[in-house]
């Protein structure tokens, strides 16, 4: 590019961004109050459309002037609906689990009286003398905001504000450079794939640069699908921006003029954001014919697959683009030589592409600064299952599973036990407490023998039953199976029935063996990384909780008391209060009975061990106990009626 | 031509055909179902024709290798009849074997792989999955019967080639996928009447006529 499309290139935008400043000053200028509702689908899920709509109410109610601005989502779940509110005089206060009465009670006592209501606020949102900032807690300090910085802080429908906070600043300073240089700052910067296999991300681009074919392609990879992971959803709501500004630079680096992101229909709002998003770009010369008066163009569209999950692999989704049945095929060509519609294609994650936009604006140094020599920059996982502090925690690689799970996310709640944690989705494994302190980045993970996948991680407490874990995951794995190769297709199935009937008591001697024996054999021969993957749940908790396989085979016993065929319910008719009936109405099929001195007892043949009796039981008693193998229960026989 | 060895055996074949291709050409023998030679891409899908090959780390389908000058292939090693075996076992284990009243008895591909694997058709490790039975009658002239059909896609890739546009597909997801024509039934009845190209490729007797 010549020094004068250089200077012409930083006017239009500066245009721009002088525009985006003025809107962010119309709605946040000294005197005005703004209340940000985190509006994206976890907030939704939890009330916030009702919350934004009492707000509205409740403003115009007191004739209160204050802008209400949706923002998309800040990553702490266990605090939805969330509410930060900006009053002059006051830091910033965010709020936690705000329902449509505390919005009201917020109107009036802040907005109208200036009473903050301590008791519902989570965190101020900068440093004060006033409220403890949410920076001093773990779950905030802890984290380091590379690809999430902007998420539920602006609005995702508004171009202005993500360019008011810095947003495509990082294009205009790529367009500046040459194709060559770009891709050498990737490499630098040592950026791997987000997918989950942790591909260098400058080598796949320097394949589809190098190629001769004129028409190339960028597709962004929201295809999201292990049970539990929602961060490109996420992205894709909270700052689409981010990923739209990661897309053009991709595409400019590789010499693309078109970019499809392929985004699961499941994901209606992300769908919805990214749209609105795309054409916002466009009509501002973001995107679209002769971007920002260069002669770069770029056209962005979205495809919204079916839902099946082996379309997040490259190859079937290349396939489910083209019309066609979601099945991989046979790698090589790999997409970056011979992709969509036969043309070289880049396939790139959502948390891939966002991460560029940070990375051109702060320099492949700064990325190298953050996580690990061999994974730079930071991971997003989406901690669920049983932890304090579920959500989205952006950190840097290299952190430890004991930091993330105890110091940021809390731990594991009312005072139960650590069991094993499953990262990685259907592909990835169980890690049990002695892998704890394994460093959390690609290489580490692969080597315990989970892996980083899309960043879906399950923490379990001790009530968890490993079994019935693996169980879980096959069951999904065997029932997402594309059906094209022999070892995924029926051999994900065997693994399922193997562990169903050690689930219901009727394992083998031998079972283990064989598990083991099917599980390398699929991993070894299936055709494409759904199937060579989905072993591992299994393997993994073969390898650390055999003890609990053995205790199941041999003994017919659950361990954690999970698998309801080798569990059983009694009375302890030493703690049984005499004509207390508060279990006998809980159960469900009529199982409880009163016997001859008027204390219950659980007719084994109807129990169903629903565990409703166990919670009814007022804790003064305390006397259901439940047993595994259920051999253990003790016979009360039912009198016999008169 | 190039020339490779297999299992310490010098043979000679075309350029740019692959190893399967190669070694059956030489009557060196390797299980397989759902490959053509007339494929350009073959979908390598029935995970039987493995072989180990000098430079590479785990046994490979030689359906998806070009061959190579100099390439050392070897067609029997344990790890390789170890996953053939299992891959094989799994097909067994969803197939209703009923060989004495099956059209395809004593041409059956499956009854070959058996013989050559020493394996037999009963199954070792594993139990007999159960599949919803019945035949497929809607097509207006033939009949699908889902539990012998081993979805090698060889129907599908004929069908595709010989009309142009596949009347016939994979459906559904999992252990429940099977061939369809998705009941289009007036496609069928100027298309297929003529041809049969599907039921003759069959391998196991999966497509046959009305």
């Amino acid at each position: 590019m010549n020094q004068n499309s250089k200077v012409k290139l930083n006017e239009i935008f500066t245009s721009i961004k002088a525009e985006a400043e003025t809107r962010l000053k119309d709605i946040s200028g000294d005197n005005s109050q703004n209340i940000f509702i985190g509006m994206a689908t976890c907030g939704r899920a939890s009330g916030a459309v009702e919350v934004k709509a009492t707000f509205e109410e409740a403003l115009i109610e007191r004739k209160i002037n204050a802008h209400i601005i949706p923002v998309g989502c800040l990553g702490h779940c266990y605090g939805e609906p969330l509410v930060i509110i900006d009053k002059p005089g006051f830091p910033p206060i965010l709020y936690q689990n705000v329902t449509p009465g505390k919005a009201r009670l917020l109107v009036k006592a802040y907005l109208e009286e200036g009473d903050p209501v301590f008791e519902h606020v989570l965190g101020a949102m900068e440093e004060n003398d006033m409220i403890p900032a949410v920076m001093e807690f773990p779950r905030f300090n802890q984290e380091k905001r590379v690809v999430m910085a902007n998420c539920g802080l602006i609005n995702p429908e508004d171009i202005y504000q993500y360019i008011a906070k810095g947003g495509y600043s990082a294009l205009v300073k790529a367009l500046a450079l040459e194709p060559e240089k770009i891709i050498n700052e990737i490499q630098e910067s040592g950026l791997r794939g987000r997918g989950g296999a942790g591909f260098l991300t400058g080598m796949k681009w320097q394949v589809v640069q190098d190629s001769e074919e004129k028409d190339k392609i960028v597709i962004c990879n929201a295809d999201e699908g292990d049970p539990g992971a929602y961060m490109d959803r996420t992205i894709l709501e909270s700052n689409p921006h981010q990923v739209i500004e990661g897309m053009a630079i991709t595409a400019y680096a590789v010499g693309a003029n078109r970019a499809i992101v392929y985004v699961r229909a499941e994901y209606p709002l992300a769908v919805e954001m990214i749209k609105k998003a795309i054409g916002q770009a466009k009509e501002i010369k973001l995107s679209g014919e002769g971007i920002l008066g260069t002669n770069f163009n770029l056209d962005i569209a979205v495809f919204q697959g079916s839902g099946a999950f082996v379309c997040g692999e490259e190859t079937a989704l290349i396939q489910s683009i083209q019309g066609k049945r979601g099945m991989p095929q046979l790698r090589p060509p790999y997409p970056a030589q011979r992709g969509l519609w036969g043309k070289p294609t880049v396939i790139n994650n959502v948390k891939t592409l966002a991460s560029l936009p940070p990375i051109f604006e702060n320099g492949a140094k700064w990325f190298r600064g953050i996580g690990t020599d061999k994974s730079p920059g930071t991971a997003i996982f989406s901690v669920v299952g049983n932890i304090v502090h579920a959500g989205l925690v952006e950190i840097p690689m290299g952190v430890t599973l004991r930091a993330l799970i105890f110091d940021i996310c809390g731990g594991i709640p009312n005072g139960k036990k650590f069991k094993a944690v499953q990262i990685g989705g259907p592909s990835g494994g169980c890690l049990p407490d002695d892998f704890l302190d394994t460093p959390i980045d690609f290489d580490s993970l692969n080597q315990a023998g989970a892996m980083m996948g899309s960043g879906g991680m399950v923490v379990m407490d001790e009530d968890a039953c490993m079994i019935d874990v693996a169980r879980y995951f096959l069951d999904f794995t065997q029932k997402e199976s594309c059906g094209k190769c022999t070892f995924c297709r029926i051999g994900t199935k065997h693994l399922l029935d193997i562990l169903d009937r050690i689930t219901k008591g009727e394992g083998r001697e031998g079972d283990i063996e064989l598990l083991e024996d099917l599980s390398m054999d699929i991993k070894n021969g299936s055709l494409c990384g759904l199937g060579k993957t989905a072993p591992n749940p299994v393997l993994t908790t073969v390898k650390y909780f055999r003890d609990e396989y053995e205790a199941h085979i041999r003994e017919k016993r659950c361990p954690a008391m999970m698998c309801r065929t080798l569990t059983a319910y009694f009375i302890d008719l030493d703690k049984c209060a005499r004509g207390c009936d508060a279990c006998v109405g809980s159960c469900p099929t009529e199982a409880i009975f009163t016997t001859k001195n008027r204390k219950k007892g659980i007719d084994q043949t109807l129990c169903v061990k629903c565990g409703e009796c166990m919670v009814s039981c007022p804790p003064e008693y305390d006397a259901v106990r439940k047993v595994s193998p259920p051999e253990l229960a003790p016979k009360i026989e039912r009198p016999k009626e008169e | 031509m190039v020339k490779l060895i297999v299992d310490n055996k010098e043979i000679e074949t075309e350029d740019e055909v692959t190893v399967l291709q190669a070694c059956l050409d030489n009557k060196i023998y390797i299980p397989n179902l759902c490959y053509l030679k007339e494929m350009d891409n073959p979908p390598g899908s029935c995970r039987l024709c493995f072989v180990e090959i000098k430079g590479y780390n785990q046994p490979i389908t030689s359906c998806t290798v070009k061959v190579k000058e100099g390439m050392e292939v070897r067609t029997n090693t344990e790890h390789v009849r170890r996953l053939q075996r299992t891959a094989f076992e799994f097909l067994l284990s969803v197939h209703h074997v009923d060989c004495k009243n099956c059209p395809a008895n004593k041409k059956c591909e499956l009854q070959r792989i058996a013989k050559f694997l020493h394996f037999g058709l009963k199954l070792k490790k594993l139990e007999q999955l159960e599949r919803e039975e019945g035949v497929e009658q809607d097509h207006p002239f033939m009949e699908y019967v889902s539990n012998r059909c081993v979805l090698c896609g060889k129907c599908v890739f004929v069908c595709q080639k010989k009309n142009g546009k596949a009347m016939l597909s994979f459906a559904k997801r999992g252990l429940d996928t099977v061939i369809s024509f998705f009941g289009e039934e007036d496609k069928a009845k100027t298309t297929c009447k003529e041809c049969y190209a599907c039921v003759e490729i069959c391998p196991v007797a999966a497509l046959i006529r009305k």
